[in-house]
């Protein structure tokens, strides 16, 4: 299964990979107007972390074995079954903020200012690659499938 | 600090209906050219510390920034031009030598845009490179004249072996480019290119960092006038030892790279201390005349037990016919002059752009007079200084060089912009920095398939060329200069390139 | 010499026969077989090589030479007399042609050269500083041929027509090669005519030679001074050069100027590939790039070769001891209609005549064996 991948000593600390994962979930889908006229902002799920020169791009791992899937209590975080992508079906979600507690990660987040639900990285589903991936300008994300060696 | 008593060279334009306030040029500038209000959610720009580097204005997701020359115009003066005025200013503010990157940008004639090549037709069919077999491939290296055969009659065989050649796959090699000036990702990539691509890097005078030891085979060293890290593995690894007695940047003077841009790893490679300026002397101090040239060659000869090609480095200048003479003479087994154009990390403004000679009348000056003395087989010559396309290098080889050097078109490959501030160390794109927050910015994987792509492209190119004039094998385009017309050339210079004006028919 | 340049463009022909007994031939033979070839020409060259045709003076060197003005013939002669003993000299023998009009003077001398001029050099680098001498400096003056027992004939008309006005049906040789050209300058010069020849080598080429601008500067390095203005001469000089003075068997000579490709190479075996490689890197410089088809006479024999790509058309046949190469199949088969043996030589494969027994010349180092070698990596004599 393709997972994205990130080598932290390419990453340049644009955040590039942020703004455009806020435009891929806006409303309008186009930069512009995601910054400008949509309020509430769209939220980015991926969070670039830094500290000195060192920095990276961080988003859902999809783990294999996820606690945010059994912390769950509404069953709103799923795994798809054609990507075994961890999901979170916003329409069930109700704030409850327990997968946030248990992500080892800290890479879900509260989406406050519109529906009041979980947000976090869902592999930009419907896309060819993930747009985090796609616009890094130094190639430090990577979608790739790696296998157990 | 004295208020700057001149308007900035750049100026920042931000349309603001297309800024969304992202901070990707806030994070992005090494100069802190702009700047985030989280109060008004508000950036603005400081044109004082803008260098036209460009990072901002093509990482802008929504390209809301652009750079243009200051309109500020001073008042038109043809002699007092705003870059005279500039200069002087900055000199009564710091008062020391003005500093610059890159190759000479003054206007001086580009004999590459003055000459032309030649296509074969109706009476000579041109050759397609892509269905028939075009060859390219390089020998550098002291050649004989004639072949020594066996005089037993058994069988066909050399009685004396040739002399160590470095094999090409294609006339084009990297230039020397320290790792100093440039930064540890850089290196990596030009070593890599150059070895999947069947080439050549040079170290420059900055010695070879041991990770770079593998591609040993694919790399010319340097032994500079610093001799800055010379010692024994160094010779061994390589695969051609070139000693630098000039560059065309800077004749007459030595390298110079700023304590700035001295960290430790380049501390051990150089063997200097830590935050020290690199300056190294104008001459080696141990060859004040050509006889002390050959002593050194022959030293280096001797110390590889004669494996490897052992060449010389000199900056194209008024006598370079008779100097390249001499270095061929003392020994040399390969000549590499760079012209005007050449690049660096750090020169003198003064010295950059008033000291040296194109190089296309170098190339030419140094065949004519190697052939004429009878010379030219016991030495490859190699052009250096601003080739910007694959049209340049054809026709330097076709004034008579075997390989060229390029140095600032394998950095533009790598995103170079060339605002010549590399001596600043702040080298936006992480190719002329030690800084390890810009380093990062030269993906090295990235970069070594720019600098494949560009030699491909141009090999290519060459390629189509070479079979458009009917040729098939370079060999027989090197130093062919019927297959060249000078327009717009005078005399003299039609003259000193030994070549005919377009019009002219065989 | 005439002061215009004339490139030796496409569309000549080209057709050389021998004996390798070294019995003659009759012209007749030589010009039947180039006429059939008349649509490859446009009337404005035409020339042969005939070898064998003057046994009497076979130990004399025998100079062709044109004059465009008596004062020419005057100036080289006196420059011949003082350095050579001049056994005969006498106008060539020609018959009106109509096609053929303001021929030059046509004279031919018999000369040995005197011992006092030779001083360290060899009899045939002096004889070729004489050649050289004329061409360059006699105003008006051009040596067509300066070999022993061997002549060139040749000017501007159809090489048939060349053939009857200097009555080669009255000479006998072992080699013929004859040629005709097309060139695209309006006017022809009779020192532009194919053969080119420098002592007993001549040359006749249908091509074109792009790699001319550095064959020449190569060739000026060992003292050859291209001063004819047509890029066959550096064909002559380079095989003057390569096998007379480099001692470069034939076969290898044919290596030289039209080189193996790399891949080709790159698939020998060990010795061989570092051999071939090392003949590439020295003689860079001499690899004749672009089209052509040549033939290359001496006096033991012809060569035939080809560009490495073949773009001009060679077609040999062998027929007892007759050896017969021609632009076209058709010209062949004109005097010979069924010969033992045709085939097309392929890009860069010599086609070799041998006289046998051959003729001493102390010049030639591979003739001082009694045999060139019959064999070398695998690659049969033909």
């Amino acid at each position: 299964m393709k997972r994205i991948y990130v080598h932290e000593e390419y990453c340049i600390g644009c955040r590039l990979c942020e703004i455009h994962c806020l435009v891929q979930h806006s409303r309008s889908k186009k930069i512009l107007k995601a910054f400008k006229e949509e309020f509430p902002r769209a939220v980015s799920r991926v969070l670039v972390e830094e500290h000195g020169y060192l920095s990276f791009a961080l988003q859902c791992r999809h783990c294999e074995e996820a606690p945010c899937l059994e912390a769950c209590i509404t069953g709103a975080m799923y795994r798809d079954k054609r990507t075994d992508a961890v999901l979170c079906n916003e329409k069930k979600c109700v704030g409850c903020w327990m997968c946030i507690m248990v992500c080892p990660f800290g890479v879900i987040k509260r989406d406050l200012e519109s529906n009041k639900v979980a947000s976090k990285c869902d592999l930009c589903l419907g896309e060819e690659m993930p747009v985090c991936v796609q616009n890094c300008p130094n190639e430090a994300l990577t979608f790739e499938e790696r296998t157990e060696t | 600090m004295a208020y700057a008593l001149y308007p900035s060279e750049f100026r920042i334009e931000r349309d603001q209906d297309r800024c969304i306030a992202c901070q990707v040029c806030v994070r992005q500038c090494a100069n802190d050219g702009h700047i985030y209000d989280s109060e008004d959610d508000f950036v603005s720009s400081d044109e004082s510390r803008c260098v036209g580097c460009h990072r901002c204005g093509t990482l802008c997701p929504t390209g809301a920034i652009t750079i243009r020359e200051n309109p500020m115009h001073f008042k038109t003066n043809a002699n007092w031009t705003a870059r005279a005025l500039r200069d002087i200013y900055k000199q009564a503010e710091t008062g020391g030598v003005l500093l610059t990157g890159m190759g000479c940008d003054r206007s001086y004639p580009i004999y590459f845009d003055r000459i032309l090549l030649n296509a074969s037709q109706v009476t000579n069919p041109s050759i397609d490179p892509l269905r028939e077999p075009m060859e390219l491939r390089t020998f550098l290296g002291s050649k004989p004249d004639r072949i020594e055969l066996d005089p037993s009659g058994k069988g066909i065989r050399l009685s004396t072996n040739l002399a160590p050649q470095l094999v090409l796959e294609t006339p084009i090699l990297f230039s020397a480019m320290s790792y100093g000036s440039i930064s540890y990702n850089a290196c990596w990539a030009l070593a890599r290119a150059a070895k999947v691509e069947g080439t050549f890097y040079n170290t420059g005078e900055g010695g070879l960092h041991r990770d770079f030891y593998p591609y040993g085979e694919n790399t010319i060293v340097q032994v500079a006038s610093g001799r800055f890290g010379v010692h024994a593995d160094y010779l061994d690894v390589a695969a051609a030892i070139e000693i630098k007695i000039g560059q065309g940047a800077k004749p007459g003077i030595g390298g110079h790279l700023p304590g700035e841009k001295v960290s430790e790893q380049i501390s051990q490679t150089r063997m200097i201390p830590v935050g020290t300026d690199a300056l190294s002397p104008a001459p080696h101090h141990d060859i004040y005349s050509i006889e002390d040239l050959r002593q050194l060659i022959f030293a280096l000869k001797e110390a590889t037990r004669y494996s490897k090609p052992v060449g010389v480095k000199i900056a194209a200048v008024h006598n370079v016919a008779p100097i390249a003479s001499g270095i061929v003479r003392a020994g040399a087994d390969m000549v590499a002059i760079d012209g005007l154009r050449g690049g660096t990390g750090a020169a003198p403004i003064t010295i950059r752009d008033n000291v040296g000679i194109p190089i296309e009348l170098a190339i030419a000056a140094v065949d004519s007079r190697l052939r004429e003395e009878g010379i030219r087989h016991r030495a490859s010559i190699i052009a250096a200084g601003g080739f910007r396309n694959s049209a340049d290098v054809t026709k330097a080889i076709a004034l008579g060089a075997d390989a060229v050097y390029i140095g600032t078109a394998a950095l533009v490959a790598m995103g170079c912009h060339l605002c010549q501030k590399c001596y600043t160390g702040k080298c936006n794109w992480g190719i002329a920095t030690q800084d390890p927050y810009l380093t990062k910015r030269l993906n090295p994987k990235i970069a070594e398939r720019r600098l494949g792509n560009l030699l491909r492209g141009w090999s290519l190119e060459i390629k189509e060329m070479l079979g458009g004039m009917g040729i098939n094998a370079i060999e027989s385009l090197r130093g062919n200069r019927e297959h060249l017309r000078g327009v717009g050339l005078t005399e003299a210079e039609l003259k000193i390139l030994g070549i005919k004006s377009a019009g002219e028919a065989w | 010499m005439s002061e215009f340049y004339e490139k030796d463009i496409s569309g000549c022909g080209i057709i050389a026969i021998m004996n390798e007994k070294g019995m003659g031939i009759s012209g007749e033979r030589v010009m039947s077989a180039i006429v059939s070839m008349r649509e490859r020409t446009n009337g404005l060259g035409g020339g042969f090589a005939a070898y064998g045709i003057y046994p009497e003076y076979r130990d004399c060197y025998a100079f062709h030479i044109m004059f465009d003005t008596p004062q020419a013939k005057d100036e080289a002669e006196g420059f011949l007399k003082t350095r050579c003993l001049m056994q005969e000299e006498e106008a060539i023998p020609t018959r009106p042609n109509r096609y053929i009009t303001n021929p030059p003077l046509l004279w031919r001398y018999f000369l040995r050269p005197k011992d006092q001029y030779i001083n360290g050099t060899s009899e045939a680098d002096f004889m070729v500083s004489l050649v050289m001498h004329i061409n360059a400096e006699v105003v008006g003056g051009f040596v067509a041929s300066s070999g022993k027992n061997m002549g060139v004939f040749k000017g501007v008309g159809y090489p048939e027509d060349i053939g009857d006005f200097f009555r080669l049906d009255e000479y006998k040789g072992y080699i013929w090669t004859a040629h005709g050209r097309f060139p695209t300058n309006s006017q022809g010069w009779w020192g532009g005519a194919h053969p080119f020849s420098l002592l007993d080598w001549t040359v006749v080429h249908n091509g074109e030679i792009s790699s001319y601008g550095i064959n020449k500067r190569y060739l000026e390095h060992f003292g050859y001074r291209c001063t004819l203005f047509t890029d066959t001469e550096v064909m002559a000089y380079l095989f003057d050069l390569l096998i007379r003075k480099h001692g470069l068997p034939l076969e290898l000579a044919a290596k030289v100027l039209s080189a193996p490709f790399w891949d080709e190479i790159g698939r020998m075996e060990g010795s061989q590939r570092d051999f071939f490689t090392s003949l590439r890197i020295i003689y860079g410089s001499a690899l004749v790039n672009g089209p052509f088809a040549v033939v290359v006479g001496h006096a033991s024999g012809m060569v035939a070769l080809n560009d490495r790509i073949k773009l001009r058309p060679l077609v040999a046949a062998r027929d007892g001891d007759m050896l017969y190469i021609a632009s076209e199949d058709s010209a062949i088969r004109e005097i010979c209609p069924h010969p033992q043996k045709v085939w097309t030589p392929k890009a860069g494969e010599p086609v070799v005549g041998t006289l046998k027994p051959p003729i001493q010349e102390e010049h030639r180092k591979w003739e001082g064996r009694s045999q060139p070698p019959q064999q070398w990596f695998g690659h049969p004599y033909r």
